[in-house]
């Protein structure tokens, strides 16, 4: 049985989704200025490794890394809004990309058990 | 604490800082110039121990492989231990044969070494003054196709290059340079791809070279070439620019200013703005950005927003030589 990540496409489709979704980030306005000065090459190499995780492939995100690289925005006032508008330009972008809809259910899935670890809550139950 | 073992003396390092910074606090006499991976001054090899990626983002996969890195952004978790590697910079001694004004604030130097260095268009060089004070400038020059490296050079008030370009700079006066360096250069391969180059200030030199070769390599998409000056004065090369315009159909040069009188042919817009009036969609572009850092960065996004492609945009931003610990 093949996997999410192979299902969709592997690293050629992450290619190809991060340039459409970054592009999403950057023009809503909602978010866009928590990327304000930000180096566009390292954040794109980031991009990708997110998306890599959220296509369910091999990737080397932990929910530690995902805490620490978040708390300064988590301080300056990151959000459930914030992330629900990042989780909203993802689904635009992968409807864009015409993938089924059952797999971008998938990657949503996904993409919401790292919701506490990027807002650095404890996890509901915990 | 990580400590770095340099000609086998141990130096602890402080939480966060770099190698290079480190070494520096301990007294070690250390090479560097922008402090942020671009000049490759402050290179050494790793002799045990990792480095972070970060510290060879900017390097060839042959120099990776050599354990060399970039001091200034490397943050060992682990103890390292490095050696010096300045033979993996290729230095060579060269002469000045021209010295011309191109604007009040610019001046253009051509030089000549034997051999010429094998470069590519867009590709920076960095001079390295005698008492080892370090400066990148872009090559403004073609390879293959002029017989000189030309490079054109701010002038800055009080700054070191600037202060040799204007007053001790001649015919006839020696100059090591060390490189060529960077990977914003011309790519050729497909001459129907539309190009955008676009520059402040002396960004215009590595994009005169580019805008150049594609001209040589006889690209055949449109090239539309974007100069941007606060005055006036600080546009330079117009004439030659509108030449060359005329000579290619598939060439448009698009001057812009920020303050001043209008004039037939120059814009008074931010460039930022000129560029998304006239060029609203990058789609399929290849873009080439250059000089002022705020600038450069600014485009690099607004062009990915207007479509472009991440790998097809290309940027130099001229960062000033940093001192230490600022
Ligand atoms: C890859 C690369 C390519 C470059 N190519 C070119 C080029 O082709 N032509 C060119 O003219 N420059 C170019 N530069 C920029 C040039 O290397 C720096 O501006 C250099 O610091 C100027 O050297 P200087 O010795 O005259 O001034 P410095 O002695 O370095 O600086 C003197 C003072 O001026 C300040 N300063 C430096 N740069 C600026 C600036 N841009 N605006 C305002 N203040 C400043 C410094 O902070 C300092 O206070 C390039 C830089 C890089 C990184
Ligand atoms: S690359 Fe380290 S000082 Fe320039």
């Amino acid at each position: 049985m093949s996997t999410l990540y192979e299902k969709l496409g592997g690293e050629a489709a992450v290619n190809a989704a991060v340039d459409v979704f970054y592009r999403h980030v950057l023009s809503d306005d909602r978010i866009n200025y928590w990327f304000d000065g930000i180096d566009m090459e390292r954040q794109a190499a980031k991009q990708k490794a997110f998306m890599t995780m959220a296509f369910g492939g091999p990737n080397s995100y932990t929910g530690d890394d995902m805490r620490k690289a978040h708390a300064h925005l988590v301080e300056k006032g990151l959000n459930d809004s914030h992330f629900d508008a990042v989780a909203e330009n993802l689904s635009k972008s992968l409807q864009e990309l015409a993938v089924p809809q059952e797999s971008i259910d998938e990657v949503l899935a996904i993409v919401e058990t790292t919701r506490d670890d990027v807002l650095g809550r404890m996890p509901a139950g915990a | 604490m990580p400590a770095i073992t340099l000609e086998s003396q141990r130096f602890e390092l402080e939480s966060g800082e770099s190698v290079l910074a480190g070494l520096e606090r301990h007294g070690v006499e250390m090479p560097s110039s922008c402090r942020s991976g671009v000049c490759h001054t402050c290179m050494l090899r790793a002799v045990s121990g990792t480095v972070p990626p970060q510290s060879q983002s900017t390097l060839k996969e042959a120099q990776r492989r050599q354990g060399l890195f970039l001091s200034c952004c490397c943050v060992p978790e682990a103890d390292l231990e490095a050696a010096r590697c300045e033979d993996a910079l290729q230095q060579i001694d060269a002469t000045v044969t021209e010295r011309d004004w191109l604007s009040e604030s610019v001046v253009r130097l051509r030089m000549q070494c034997d051999p010429l260095p094998d470069y590519e268009a867009g590709q920076f060089m960095n001079v390295v003054f005698p008492d080892g004070a370090i400066r990148s400038y872009s090559l403004a020059s073609v390879p293959g196709h002029d017989a000189f490296l030309e490079f054109q050079i701010a002038l800055l008030k009080g700054g070191k290059a600037s202060t040799w370009a204007r007053d001790a700079a001649q015919a006839g006066s020696s100059v090591r340079l060390m490189g060529p360096l960077g990977s914003c250069v011309y790519l050729g391969g497909a001459p129907e791809r539309p190009l955008l180059l676009a520059g402040t200030g002396t960004g215009l030199a590595p994009l005169y070279g580019i805008l150049r070769a594609a001209l040589a390599d006889g690209h055949q998409g449109p090239i539309h070439l974007f100069h941007g000056s606060l005055r006036r004065e600080g546009l330079y090369l117009v004439d030659e620019l509108r030449a060359l315009e005329a000579a290619h159909d598939n060439l448009q040069y698009h001057p812009g200013i920020l303050h001043g009188e209008a004039e037939e042919g120059i814009a008074t817009e931010a460039l930022d703005a000129l560029i998304a009036t006239r060029l609203p969609s990058l789609k399929d572009y290849r873009v080439y950005l250059c000089g002022a850092p705020e600038f450069v960065q600014m485009m690099q996004r607004k062009a990915f927003i207007a479509g472009a492609s991440l790998q097809d945009i290309h940027a130099d931003a001229f960062l000033p030589a940093a001192q230490p610990k600022d």
